[in-house]
């Protein structure tokens, strides 16, 4: 009885958060289906009714699409590389002991606490910049010629803004699973004979598995909805436009509310099947 | 082959000394167990003959050749650690292929060493299961397998029984007594429990804050403790250990006398006293006795027959031809 009455309470307790949860979901991805199957066009005449799916053949056939489908999952692939890569060598080094630990992770964290719209600010301007930039006069005074990052190399500029803001939650869960290691299997890896290029490969990264796995899965999902670096650097300029950036320039520069709806509904599907594909690898990684 | 040699090997980590300038010889095909309260530096001993910490002082040699500044792997030494550190992600097969792969030996004769170490250990069923997978007893038995196909000029076992219980902990005890004999490898092993030094080793070593208190087989240790720790620490239970008047009656500083040397009596004897716990083990009581005068109780050892309950007066009588006597620097004297 008591274990009856004490679940009822609890979901009735729990029904105020679902409630909200739902609405906060529900609302925007109804908006977005009713206006993706409308003609709404807020400057030229309002809502001019149902077009079927109208909108949705011209999102896809238009000839910026493909191209944002590409350099959106280059962005998120080349971000994750970038990420994991140097996350794991940071993660080695954080782990080592070192003077003034405390604060070199601080340090390393920090990033992370950036908003994005600055720290893509601070690249562009402080970095990137052609003529006061640091690369500038690092390039410069090794006799070089400063590289235009953002326009010559533009995606590449992205992808290291966006890995400067991740590289530190990949840093900081990969340090976490390098320090849960039990130093005993090192140890007895180290007498069975291995040396260090092998324990890394036989011992640490199989042990890190399941903390790559969980870093994949949380930065795509927010890759893919990567927009004030683009916003505030190249405008979409140069080959940078990834879907988010197309649908917002659908929605708010055309004024094309109907079109960049039914493009929403591509881009919730795209990242169902990023998901889905993600979440199974991590069911498999989380079975063994 | 397996003879190692520690000369004046000393320990410190910063200026803390876990071990100061110590001197042994461990002879080839001897099964050596270092005991001693936790802390007391034996690990890191083990830990110093393997290879994993750096000496701070003096000189380690195996099979007569210097091995002070080799690297673990090339000492020739095989390890079985507390943890059993096995590799998680790895088969039981993979696991105990390991060493022989980083050795890159060829397949034919890793499977044969793998088959024969299986056989040996009852883990053909499990060879291409994960450690996870396996009960406590299971995966000790591939850490030691993993040892073996090493052909190792010795063992170190780092408390290998300690995660284990009562059952299973006396079962790998005589599977290692086992593998020893058959073997006939030298093995050195640390553990904190006597009664595993007792019943494995050809020779103990007793070690207290890093100083060796006393080398000799079980029975020397037993039946001539050099100092009164080693008197304390070895047998089980304890020696009763007495100063004061019964000591100087016996022209010592302290006098120590095993709780089996001490006859029991309901009516007469040398010391009268009322019993306090009794721990009833079946074939043998172990009675906690306050005689009258001393401070401590004292522990004896009677039959499993004898009733006696809290409370009841009970006559002591201490064989006295197994006095152990000590002056009072704490050393025998005979």
């Amino acid at each position: 009885m008591a274990t009856q009455s004490s679940r009822s309470a609890a979901r009735i307790m729990m029904a105020p958060a679902v409630f909200l949860l739902l609405v906060w979901m529900l609302v925007p991805l109804g908006m977005t289906l009713w206006f993706s199957v409308r003609s709404y066009l807020p400057l030229r005449g309002g809502d001019q009714g149902f077009v079927g799916l109208e909108n949705f053949s011209r999102f896809i056939s238009s000839s910026a699409f493909w191209p944002a489908v590409q350099t959106t999952l280059f962005i998120v692939g080349g971000v994750l590389v970038i990420s994991i890569v140097f996350g794991i060598m940071l993660a080695l080094l954080l782990d080592q002991p070192l003077w003034g630990q405390g604060v070199v992770r601080i340090l390393v964290i920090a990033p992370f606490f950036v908003m994005p719209t600055v720290s893509a600010l601070v690249w562009k301007n402080m970095f990137m910049d052609p003529v006061n930039g640091v690369f500038a006069h690092l390039w410069r005074f090794f006799g070089g010629d400063p590289v235009v990052w953002l326009t010559e190399v533009p995606v590449f500029s992205i992808v290291m803004i966006v890995s400067w803001q991740w590289l530190p939650f990949a840093t900081l869960i990969l340090l976490t699973a390098i320090q849960s290691l039990d130093s005993e299997q090192l140890e007895a890896a180290e007498m069975d004979g291995a040396k260090w290029t092998s324990r890394f490969a036989y011992i640490i990264l199989p042990h890190l598995g399941r903390a790559i796995t969980i870093v994949i899965l949380i930065q795509t999902i927010f890759l893919l909805a990567v927009f004030a670096e683009i916003f505030v650097t190249t405008g979409g300029a140069f080959g940078t436009r990834t879907l988010t950036y197309l649908i917002y320039q659908r929605v708010l520069e055309s004024q094309n509310v109907g079109l960049g709806s039914a493009g929403g509904v591509y881009a919730i599907i795209l990242a169902n099947i990023v998901a889905i594909f993600l979440m199974r690898i991590v069911g498999k990684n989380l079975d063994k | 082959m397996g003879q190692i040699t520690l000369q004046q090997v000393r320990k410190a980590f910063g200026d803390v000394e876990v071990i100061p300038p110590l001197d042994l010889n461990i002879n080839d095909g001897e099964f050596v167990v270092f005991v001693g309260p936790s802390g007391c530096g034996k690990s890191t001993l083990l830990r110093l003959i393997a290879g994993l910490e750096d000496v701070s002082g003096g000189m380690i040699s195996i099979d007569g050749n210097d091995a002070t500044a080799l690297p673990p792997a090339k000492r020739g030494l095989a390890m079985v650690f507390q943890s059993y550190a096995l590799y998680p992600h790895m088969t039981v097969r993979k696991n105990i292929a390991f060493p022989m792969r980083m050795a890159g030996m060829d397949q034919a004769e890793q499977d044969r060493r793998i088959e024969g170490a299986a056989k040996a250990l009852n883990l053909t069923d499990y060879l291409d299961r994960r450690p996870g997978q396996l009960s406590g007893g299971q995966r000790q038995r591939v850490a030691i397998g993993r040892a073996i196909v090493r052909e190792p000029s010795a063992f170190l076992f780092d408390e290998p029984l300690s995660n284990l219980d009562a059952a299973l902990r006396h079962g790998m005890r005589l599977e290692i007594a086992e593998l020893h004999k058959r073997l006939d490898t030298t093995m050195i092993y640390v553990t904190h429990d006597q009664i595993e030094a007792m019943t494995l080793a050809d020779k103990i070593v007793v070690l207290q804050a890093g100083v060796i208190e006393q080398v000799g087989s079980p029975m020397e240790l037993y039946n001539s403790p050099r100092n009164v720790f080693v008197a304390g620490f070895i047998g089980s239970p304890k020696m009763n250990l007495l100063t004061g008047t019964e000591a100087s009656n016996r022209g010592a500083h302290t006098v120590g006398i095993r709780p089996e040397h001490i006859d029991v009596s309901a009516t007469e004897g040398t010391w009268k006293g009322t019993v306090g716990v009794a721990e009833h083990l079946g074939s043998d009581t172990f009675f906690h006795v306050h005689v009258e005068g001393m401070q401590e109780p004292m522990t004896i050892r009677a039959s499993g027959d004898l009733t006696m309950s809290h409370g009841d007066t009970i006559y002591l009588t201490p064989d006295e031809q197994r006095f152990h006597k000590f002056d009072n620097a704490g050393l025998r004297v005979e």
